[in-house]
């Protein structure tokens, strides 16, 4: 261990990083403050839009630390700190949240008292979609993802100083008792917030398509993070390209996952062609959004599959962070398909709105404030580790 | 072993994974180029050391993988949008999205097939099924506690002594001489071989017989014989009128199907007339139909001439003057009511369009055996196939 420690120097991350995030957040902020004045409903889409995306990239990171330890993977020691520091952003959704309860009677048609009281399908369903449930249930969950991220972290951190193996023990333990509980959490959350916008469909896959987009890209930021900081020499430079290679692949396999569940929802679905369930394709299908469906397959599963797919690329950090990007950006385009043609439901007509972007601007403007202020606080490698001495000698 | 056998190559043993890695390195070094390493597990770093490039083997998986996604596309879309449509489940003749799994599972299976099969020709030199290390104590060796380099005879640097000398130096231990096998051929048809495979073959024709039509009358596996429902033939035991088999509920039409409104109206001549020109098309149609429901007893020109041959009573020729003179009306008539409790209905078999299209066909065969002199004169400058048309 003392090699590793002798050798890893802290180097301070540029300042202006934290002046753009800083800025970014308040431009953010401000416009996203103004289109809720502006027209509320509309807006109130837009916020869903970015919370899942925002969701997805923070409770994406906390399942691959979670992940690592449960497996007692060596290659990703490095890259695990990167991953917690973009886990933080789950303390605050239990914040972030909060205005959209306010909003409740914009996004969901079993809201409206005089809808359900013509459905009886919404009335048999109110027995769970009734708001004291909702809002109650949704609060436990983020607060047991906030409980597990401060218990994971904590020790992760305090290792830093202790150097005590113990603690690695401790969170592979916390780490199992977290990933059954993350599986039937992001189901309730993703049944609670996108599958309720339309109450009557039903699909039982579709926590595992917001976990398959989550891991997806819990892995994007984590490779952009991670090769942007080694190649300009924060990290070590005992990563080598087995290292790279090892993150362009779960890339890879992720746009395959993904592609996998996807498909065996929409074929399932397609083959049975029964009005409750055909009307959520239906709604992504009709009316311009037959575009954005095809874009989002092609961007979703081929482009990176097609880019990914050789040895070569997944070494070649160019590629990879294109590759990242790419996968960032079409997660939020993911999150728009699978709310905004949702707001037929509810009695409105979509069109596209500028205030779209200002909720995107405040949560990438957050993720990087909230990077900055951690890797200011904290090293950017996890020194304390007992497997990083056996990541540098990683190969495949 | 003599020696007027060919050397294969030449082996070397060592105890430990860093002792094969450092030797491999300097065999590399050395020079030579046909060597190969043999361990008992994979050893991380023998690649580099080895100097090999990154296996072509990916290029086949590939290939196979692509040919095998489009081939099978290709033949699904041949047989079940193409030569055979067939409307499944109400979808279109081409539903993408149902033919994605099977895709995905044959281009699987193909990729795995190929890449394993290409491996195995390259490493074992097919058609030949032995490889000269077979059977030498050197590959006992090498599969359980001892780390092995062999440098083939095939190298352009290849010298006995030399290569003996180099592995020595290097720290090898029993050092052996590899050589070819006599190139054996075998017959496919061996005694042996033939008995094996009758008895595969009376062994899958009794269990496949004793499965089919023994064990599916026993209990258990009986449940398919009891169903709890009707058959079509069977006495019904739940209905008042004993028929298991229902009839649609009266003054209901099915989709598509206009009943016939002469029923039991046995001279319809003055009723009906012809609602279809006699295009290309609509002859092809009764064209069709004719040769299917036709032409088994009044024979494929209409002449009577037909294949039963005595079996059943004949049908009568189109031909006569009597049947030429008959109305189109008259003739649907026939074909839809059945005459002289012979010549069945053909209400279930053909559409209204179809027996239609039948007349039609009957005027051409009929005009082809009688034809007027003008036909003769036109056929030189007009299709054969319009002229008979404009009837």
């Amino acid at each position: 261990m003392p090699q590793t420690e002798s050798k890893y120097v802290k180097k301070e991350l540029p300042k202006n990083l934290g002046t753009w995030g800083f800025v970014l957040l308040i431009i953010g902020v401000a416009l996203s403050a103004l289109s809720y004045a502006v027209d509320p409903a509309r807006a109130s889409f837009a916020y869903l839009t970015a919370f899942i995306f925002l969701l997805c990239i923070g409770l994406g990171s906390l399942f691959l630390v979670a992940m690592e330890y449960a497996a007692g993977a060596v290659w990703s020691v490095p890259f695990r700190r990167i991953s917690e520091m973009f886990a933080s952003s789950v303390p605050f959704l239990l914040l972030l949240i909060i205005p959209l309860f306010f909003s409740m009677h914009n996004l969901f048609i079993w809201m409206n008292p005089t809808a359900v009281a013509h459905d009886e399908t919404l009335q048999v369903r109110m027995h769970y979609l009734n708001v004291p449930f909702f809002v109650v249930r949704d609060i436990v969950i983020l607060l047991i993802w906030w409980l597990f991220y401060h218990l994971l972290i904590r020790n992760s951190r305090k290792q830093d100083s202790t150097f005590d193996q113990n603690l690695t023990t401790k969170n592979i333990k916390i780490s199992m008792a977290f990933i059954p509980i993350f599986a039937f959490t992001i189901s309730l959350i993703s049944f609670d917030w996108l599958m309720s916008m339309t109450p009557k469909w039903y699909s039982t896959i579709f926590g595992v398509y917001l976990f398959a987009d989550a891991a997806w890209v819990g892995f994007a930021v984590v490779t952009l993070t991670a090769v942007l900081l080694n190649e300009k020499g924060y990290l070590s430079s005992r990563i080598n390209k087995d290292h790279y290679y090892s993150l362009g692949t779960w890339m890879f396999a992720f746009t395959v996952f993904w592609a996998y569940i996807a498909f065996a929802q929409y074929m399932l679905q397609w083959y049975g062609n029964l009005p409750d369930e055909i009307i959520y394709f239906a709604h992504r299908w009709y009316g311009g959004w037959k575009v954005v469906s095809l874009v989002l397959v092609i961007s979703h599963f081929i482009v990176p599959f097609l880019l990914l797919i050789s040895r070569r690329s997944k070494t070649n950090p160019k590629i990879l962070i294109f590759a990242a990007v790419w996968i960032i950006a079409v997660q939020y385009l993911d999150s728009y398909w699978l709310v905004m043609p949702d707001m037929v439901n509810n009695g409105f007509t979509y069109s596209f709105s500028i205030m779209d972007f200002s909720f995107l601007i405040a949560v990438v403007g957050l993720i990087i404030v909230l990077f900055n202020l951690l890797a200011k606080k904290h090293n950017l490698l996890a020194i304390g580790d007992p497997k990083l001495k056996r990541s540098w000698e990683f190969h495949l | 072993m003599n020696n007027d056998k060919k050397i294969f190559g030449i082996t070397a043993l060592f105890d430990t994974p860093n002792e094969i890695i450092k030797a491999a390195k300097k065999v590399k070094d050395a020079g030579y180029k046909y060597f190969d390493v043999n361990t008992p597990y994979p050893i991380h770093g023998m690649d580099k050391a080895m100097g090999l490039k990154s296996s072509k083997l990916g290029y086949v998986t590939l290939f196979f993988g692509f040919f095998g996604a489009s081939s099978i596309l290709f033949f699904m879309w041949w047989t079940l949008a193409v030569n055979y449509p067939l409307v499944i489940g109400g979808k279109p003749y081409f539903p993408l999205p149902a033919f994605v799994p099977i895709t995905f599972e044959f281009t699987v299976l193909n990729a795995v097939i190929s890449t394993f099969i290409a491996m195995i020709a390259v490493v074992f030199n097919m058609p030949f099924n032995a490889h000269p290390l077979h059977d030498s104590n050197y590959i006992k060796n090498v599969s359980s506690d001892k780390y092995g380099v062999v440098i083939e005879s095939e190298d352009p640097k290849f010298d006995e002594n030399n290569v003996k000398e180099f592995l020595r130096s290097l720290g090898g231990k029993s050092i052996e001489i590899i050589y070819n096998p006599e190139k054996q051929t075998f017959k496919v048809f061996q005694p042996r071989f033939v008995v094996f495979l009758i008895i595969v073959a009376i062994i899958t024709s009794l269990s496949t017989y004793v499965t089919l039509n023994k064990l599916m009358y026993m209990p258990p596996f009986d449940f398919m014989m009891n169903q709890n429902k009707g058959s079509a033939q069977a006495e019904s035991t739940f209905f008042y009128d004993k028929h298991e088999m229902r009839e649609p509920v009266k003054g209901t039409v099915a989709r598509g199907f206009i009943p016939y409104a002469f029923e039991g109206v046995v001279d319809t001549n003055e009723f009906y007339s012809n609602p279809f020109l006699p295009t290309k098309e609509n002859l092809e149609l009764g064209q069709k139909k004719f040769l299917t429901f036709c032409s088994p007893c009044h024979g494929d020109y209409a002449d009577g001439n037909s294949r039963l041959q005595g079996q059943f009573p004949p049908g009568p020729t189109l031909h006569s003057a009597r049947v030429i003179g008959f109305s189109d009306g008259k003739l649907y008539n026939i074909i839809t009511n059945g005459q002289n409790g012979i010549m069945p209905s053909y209400t279930y078999q053909t559409t209204r369009e179809e027996r239609w299209a039948i007349v039609n066909y009957i005027r051409v065969l009929q005009r082809a055996q009688n034809p007027k002199p003008s036909d003769f004169t036109e056929i030189s400058d007009t299709n054969k196939e319009s002229g008979n048309a404009s009837n």
